[in-house]
């Protein structure tokens, strides 16, 4: 019994992937099967900026980059050198998770507003890049051979559920990691950062360290996504891969549900898809939904700073135990 | 040879341009440390009022660009009271959400009522030829337009009460008010200038450049890049900063392609974020 309650709050995180996660499955539709597909995508993206952005407290504006990194680097090795999905999801993991840690070393230094715009300026030189790299396509990208998903169940219809199944399993290995990391001596140590930097070296938190380590992990699984999401789509440009608005997107996804809990990012990457996804279609709302979603977020800002999760375990502090 | 001049010169007429709608940016970091994300919209909404009222009202579109330095700076404290009064003393985060939300807003509507399609304002100064120079009239008078407003700023901040304020209230705030300086009417006074700066600058670039109301990204981009070039906080560093920016992009497609510049431009401006993050005009700590 004691054993459970030490672990409610990642069983309560796992539980409510599975139930997006289901969803589909039950219905059997291929329309559903894409809008949760949306949403576990957003909620792998949030868990995992959250250990940089809501645990350490660095504000990463230009995270996007680790996603088109990684996605290109897969892409190029699936599309040319004939890799299977598989081994290209490791490598583009292992892409972004060697950039984070050279980039890490370099730019955590800078604290507050100068590190968020050194984040965008680095995903912006890295587009710019891929642009004039001919050996990823330049302007035009690469697409897959239809043939590839043969390899993957047969057709195209069954490639695309396989992605959907092989994208619950990254969405449930990052949230618990995330919970995890929350949970542990590494993480209290970010968390210490994130309060008082110069504090928590004084306390013994070696923080160049603790921080390069939490940036390398929270850029990851944003490289492995990547491969999946660009395998699933069958082609890869430079605009789509680094765009900056999804970075923002996944700020946005981590304040609503809360930063610095591992639930919020949860809530707040499948709440913020749905809210878009009711906007974009809504009659009244289609032609201004950047707009209302504009003033959404300031509202959040302004006045629940602390997203969803953080509002309600500041109100109901006996929720704690559960809702991290 | 003579083309390489002629692409400097060239940089360096746009460079002015560039340099005030940095300045816009590199005041409110420096008056209030919030780096406005809605900056590009701001832009976009300059370039957008200059063409209104030059189609709309058929006016001279330098007679317009007063009147939307005047809509840009009301725009701008109006910005600051709804969006960034509450979280002026919150962490970087909730300012940078706070602006990017203006952004989105600003963009959605923008998008909704003028839809995506380019536009040009259809209204030309002709151009003179010096030996292998070709001077577009529109770019000399924006550079002329920038040099003016840079010693008009400079101006205001030093010479009047109100710019002194400013400076106060940029160097330490509670000091500031505690010397009973108005804090809260100099933030968004400082925040309308720094609108009113990009929106200029908008209303500039639509003189001689097509644009779209999602134009305004890329001058953001640009203007951060130039902020840090010229140390962030600091006017005139923006100036010569944009100078250099422009002049770059003037020489950098007489050697190599011009798809590289914004490469060039990014790595730029992350070594100098890491090098010497105050700028390279800005004085050590």
């Amino acid at each position: 019994m004691n054993g459970i309650r030490k672990y409610l709050g990642l069983i309560l995180a796992i539980f409510v992937v599975l139930a997006m996660a289901a969803w589909p499955m039950i219905d059997g539709k291929d329309i559903t099967r894409e809008v949760v597909f949306t949403m576990l995508l957003s909620v792998a993206l949030a868990s995992s900026l959250n250990i940089l952005l809501g645990y350490t407290g660095y504000v990463s504006f230009g995270h996007v980059v680790f996603f088109g990194l990684g996605g290109y680097v897969g892409f190029y090795l699936m599309a040319v050198q004939d890799w299977s999905l598989w081994s290209a999801m490791v490598a583009g993991g292992l892409a972004s998770a060697v950039l984070a840690f050279l980039l890490g070393k370099a730019i955590l230094r800078l604290r507050g507003g100068y590190f968020a715009l050194a984040t965008i300026g680095i995903n912006e030189a890295v587009r710019a890049f891929i642009n004039n790299f001919d050996l990823f396509g330049g302007p035009v990208g690469m697409s897959l051979n239809f043939q590839v998903y043969q390899n993957y169940g047969g057709g195209a219809r069954e490639a695309l559920w396989m992605s959907f199944y092989v994208l619950i399993a990254l969405t449930l290995l990052t949230v618990t990691v995330s919970y995890f990391v929350r949970s542990s001596k590494f993480g209290l140590g970010l968390l210490a950062i994130r309060e008082d930097e110069d504090a928590a070296e004084v306390m013994g938190v070696i923080a160049p360290n603790a921080k390069t380590w939490a940036y390398v992990l929270s850029a990851v699984f944003p490289g492995i996504l990547g491969v999946l999401f660009f395998f699933k789509n069958g082609n890869i440009e430079p605009a789509p891969a680094f765009r900056l608005h999804l970075s923002i997107e996944m700020i946005v996804m981590v304040m609503l549900g809360g930063q610095g809990t591992v639930l919020g990012p949860i809530l707040g990457g499948a709440g913020y898809q749905r809210l878009r996804g009711f906007l974009l279609t809504n009659p009244l709302f289609k032609n201004i939904q950047l707009a209302v979603a504009g003033v959404l977020l300031l509202v959040i800002v302004l006045f629940v700073p602390a997203g969803v999760v953080g509002w309600v375990r500041q109100r109901f502090p006996k929720l704690r135990r559960i809702l991290q | 040879m003579d083309f390489l001049l002629a692409s400097i010169v060239d940089g360096l007429l746009l460079g002015f341009v560039y340099g005030i709608a940095a300045m816009g940016l590199t005041l409110i970091w420096g008056v209030m440390n919030v780096i406005n994300l809605a900056h590009g919209p701001i832009i976009a909404l300059g370039m957008f009022g200059v063409y209104l009222i030059f189609t709309g009202l058929g006016l001279n579109p330098y007679i317009g660009i007063v009147l939307v330095a005047v809509l840009g700076l009301l725009l701008g404290m109006l910005i600051y009271y709804v969006a960034v009064h509450r979280v002026i003393n919150a962490p970087h985060l909730s300012t940078l959400l706070a602006t990017f939300s203006i952004n989105m807003i600003i963009i959605g509507l923008g998008t909704a009522v003028f839809s995506a399609s380019p536009r040009n304002i259809d209204f030309s100064l002709g151009s003179m030829t010096l030996g292998p120079i070709t001077l577009l009239g529109s770019r000399v008078v924006a550079a002329i337009a920038s040099m003016l407003i840079t010693g008009g700023l400079y101006a205001f901040l030093y010479k009047t009460r109100q710019g002194r304020y400013i400076r106060a209230v940029a160097n330490n705030r509670d000091a500031a008010e505690l010397m009973g300086v108005p804090s809260t009417k100099i933030l968004a006074l400082s925040f309308g200038l720094g609108t009113m700066l990009a929106a200029v600058a908008g209303a500039l670039i639509a003189t001689f450049f097509p644009f779209t109301i999602l134009a305004g990204g890329v001058y953001e981009l640009k203007s951060f890049v130039i902020g840090v070039l010229g140390g962030l906080g600091n006017p005139v560093g923006a100036l010569f900063g944009g100078l250099i920016l422009g002049v770059l992009e003037g020489i950098i497609p007489t050697f190599m392609p011009t798809t590289w510049v914004p490469v060039l431009e990014f790595v730029l401006f992350v070594l100098i974020l890491l090098v010497r993050p105050q700028g390279i005009f800005g004085a050590k700590k």
